[in-house]
């Protein structure tokens, strides 16, 4: 359990969407607090915690407070999509992590108008959601999230439904490949001979026997104006999606994969590093689809291999045993990621294919080796 | 003004007068005659509402549910299979205290696959929290679907209509439609006090724990009991501006003293209705129309039941290892009466098998010629067609 000095929000929260308020009023606590306008800086930091308040986004659609484990990743990109998507929201969400952590009653962490119903039907009360926004003349955005269990499995149908009928929702699923929140079983989304509690390892099995369903791949087979995957550990160029999804008008879909320390079986603290590796071995590409064809992908200059991101994460602990399978099946994954780089011609040496914002940004912080 | 309209086709009118925000539609036999009809409203232009045809029952209540939740009217349709498929989201609705409304055009369940007309299906949901309100005619069926708004939206209780299939949803009969002007009179625009708004962001559907679940199924029971009023007012609002009933929570048909009483819901009250008109008994017998079923109307039965020493409770449906639904209720609350009456459980018309005109003679001569009275039986089996273990 995450521990930190806020609290979570009562149920009714009125929001003050006034910025500029909102930071006088934090301005006056911290003086009231400390007698002084100034906090006094950190040592060793050259910002003052105000002025890292200062900096930080104004507006919070997931507050802190929550009650996810340290280190979580799913919270961590459910926060920098609600950032993103700003106040002028409604958001649903699928049974799972995400929803059982922000909404212990008669708390809710939750900042935007925010509903739950069941596993499986998040993209369907999305539907209904924003068919009520279209009869009342409304222009609120509706997200849809869901994890990979709601989303890749038992509620595709309802999402496949909501993409095909066009509706103007966004749907993010929060990727942490396996159905966490009740106690890490394996789904569809779970990578090939990963263990979990259904797919344990052992005398006759190297984990998950199946491979990770290519959702992104048959989301974009709708035909939606715009699909996307995008990770935790690139907070700008998910932050960019977020954006790029919110502007558009029809169904869109965001895949952000989220490390689940707990269900993955590393450290809390690495999180950030696990998602990145990931990404540059190329088990987790980022690409963007519009109408069904790839629009962009974020380059791979110097792609490492997938032992790096494997050996940090219990949950494939069994590849690194002295069993010759264990060896074929470390090469089988780095066959995988091998295909996707060639099929998404992620090393290309040249300029990026299209669109860089984000990716030009993630260059920068240190992609390129 | 009298038109003749077939059951679902007056149904979709009726839903249309009522000005829903949002449809949802899925096909399924023998509702699917409404959501087509209203399909049609909306491509002629004559209702102003999102149609979202969805993927399965399944979305159909979610779709329903979440449009209800942002603060619009919304109305779905189904069947047999389809209120199977929706049960999870029916509870999910009613826990969460969303108000809808939803037709039920009663079929059985399978297997084996029957299309045809019995009230399984709702049976199997009748404790998921719905207020449930079943319809003998088509007239009931359309002066119900227009109160049910009223009465969902002033309890925050869904309400499903039931009507069964076939014999209402595919049969012409006159119909009075009211008036735009009347149900608007009637029925006020709809608002919700917990709606989805990004101006006042509130949560709904959290995570309740051991401290306060049990309190909110408390609230939910008590607000489903407490219906009974709004049932009662709503149609006596109704019969105000509209001047007709759609039938309370129960109404009787006969000499009220009776001590020869049958308790039915749905058309199979019209059947009997009938039945007594053309084939009257020397012993004084009243019909019970049970309207309500959901909120059960204890004191309205107990009222009914009072006086009476024969009484018969007809089921459209069957809980296989027990026996009558109905029955095993009214059976209930009959040990409250001063005198218990003798209480024979009959099943008919499964699966849609007819429920002969001489339903009533028949009836009264079972119950005089029985030492004992039923526990449970299916009134109109055929032991001929079976293997003989199985007689
Ligand atoms: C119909 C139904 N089946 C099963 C469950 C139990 N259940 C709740 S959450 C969950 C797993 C969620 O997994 P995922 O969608 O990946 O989200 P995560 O918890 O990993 O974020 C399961 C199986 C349920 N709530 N409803
Ligand atoms: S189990 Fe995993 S996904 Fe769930 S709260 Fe913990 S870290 Fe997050
Ligand atoms: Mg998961």
């Amino acid at each position: 359990m995450t521990t930190t000095d806020d609290t979570a929000v009562e149920t009714s929260v009125d929001t003050t969407t006034d910025i500029a308020a909102r930071k006088a009023a934090l301005r006056n606590r911290l003086k009231d607090k400390r007698g002084s306008n100034e906090a006094p800086a950190r040592a060793g930091t050259a910002f003052s915690i105000a002025e890292l308040r200062e900096h930080q986004p104004a507006f919070r659609g997931l507050e802190a407070g929550h009650r996810a484990c340290q280190g979580c990743g799913e919270a961590l990109g459910a926060r920098l999509v609600a950032e993103s998507a700003g106040p002028d929201v409604i958001l649903t969400n699928a049974t799972g992590c995400l929803e059982i952590f922000t909404s212990p009653w008669p708390q809710s962490a939750w900042r935007v108008p925010w509903i739950h119903s069941l596993f499986e039907n998040s993209a369907a009360i999305a539907a209904g959601v924003e068919a009520a926004m279209k009869h009342l003349g409304k222009s609120t955005k509706v997200i849809a999230q869901g994890g990979d269990g709601g989303t890749f499995d038992i509620g595709f149908q309802a999402l496949s439904g909501m993409l095909e009928r066009m509706h103007n929702v966004l749907y993010v699923c929060y990727d942490n490949e396996a159905y966490m929140n009740t106690g890490v079983q394996r789904s569809g989304s779970t990578p090939h001979a990963a263990a979990t509690t259904t797919s344990p390892a052992g005398l006759e099995r190297m984990g998950k026997r199946h491979l990770k369903k290519d959702l992104l791949s048959i989301i974009a087979a709708h035909h939606i104006p715009y699909a996307a995957s995008a990770s935790v550990a690139y907070p700008v160029d998910l932050r960019r999606k977020v954006r790029r999804a919110m502007e558009v008008e029809g169904p869109t879909f965001l895949q952000v994969h989220c490390p689940c320390p707990l269900g993955w079986g590393h450290e809390s603290s690495v999180t950030v590093e696990v998602a990145r590796l990931a990404v540059q071995t190329g088990l987790f590409p980022l690409v963007e689809f519009e109408r069904g064809e790839v629009a962009g992908v974020m380059p791979l200059r110097n792609p490492k291999p997938v032992t790096d991101y494997l050996k940090l994460q219990n949950r494939f602990r069994h590849l690194f045993s002295n069993d010759p399978r264990a060896r074929e099946e470390r090469e089988h994954l780095q066959a995988l990621a091998d295909h996707t780089i060639e099929k998404f011609n992620l090393r290309g040496e040249e300029a990026d294919p299209l669109d860089s914002e984000g990716a030009d940004t993630v260059r920068r912080g240190g992609l390129v080796a | 003004m009298l038109s003749a309209l077939e059951g679902s086709q007056a149904l979709a009118q009726a839903v249309g007068l009522c000005r829903p925000g949002v449809v949802a539609a899925y096909p399924i036999t023998p509702q699917t005659h409404i959501v087509e009809n209203i399909s049609k409203l909306v491509a002629d232009g004559r209702l102003r509402c999102e149609l979202v045809s969805v993927e399965s029952e399944f979305s159909a209540a979610s779709v329903a549910l979440g449009a209800a939740a942002s603060g619009v009217r919304a109305y779905t349709a189904s069947s047999s299979q389809g209120i199977l498929l929706m049960a999870e989201v029916l509870y999910n609705i009613s826990g969460m205290r969303i108000p809808m409304v939803m037709t039920c055009a009663n079929r059985a369940v399978g297997a084996p696959l029957n299309i045809w007309n019995d009230q399984q299906d709702s049976m199997a949901v009748r404790d998921s929290g719905w207020i449930q309100l079943y319809c003998a005619d088509n007239q009931e069926a359309v002066d119900t679907t227009i109160q049910a708004f009223r009465i969902a939206e002033r309890t925050e209780v869904p309400v499903m209509v039931c009507v069964d299939g076939f014999v209402l949803t595919h049969t012409l009969e006159p119909i009075d439609l009211p008036t735009q002007e009347q149900v608007d009179r009637f029925l006020p625009p709809y608002h919700f006090s917990r709606a989805l708004d990004s101006r006042n962001p509130l949560s709904l559907g959290t995570c309740v724990d051991p401290s306060f679940f049990t309190e909110a199924r408390h609230s939910q029971h008590q607000a489903v009991l407490r219906a009974t009023t709004e049932i009662m007012a709503a149609d006596r609002d109704y019969a105000g501006i509209i001047g007709r009933s759609g039938g309370g929570l129960l109404s009787v048909v006969g000499p009220a003293e009776a001590d020869v009483a049958i308790l039915a819901l749905g058309s199979v009250c019209s059947t009997v209705q009938e039945s007594m008109q053309l084939f009257p008994q020397d012993r004084p017998v009243k019909l019970i129309k049970l309207r309500a079923y959901r909120p059960f109307p204890m004191a309205a039965l107990r009222e009914v039941l009072q006086g009476v020493r024969d009484l018969v409770v007809l089921e459209r449906a069957i809980a296989p290892g027990s026996g009558g639904i109905v029955g095993m209720e009214v059976r209930s609350l009959a040990t409250t009466l001063t005198q218990l009456p003798r209480i024979h459980n009959y099943a008919v018309g499964l699966g849609g098998r007819d429920v002969p005109i001489e339903i009533y003679p028949r009836l009264v001569e079972a119950i005089t010629r029985a030492d004992e009275p039923a526990w449970f039986e299916i009134f109109d089996l055929e032991p001929e067609k079976l293997p003989v273990e199985d007689r």
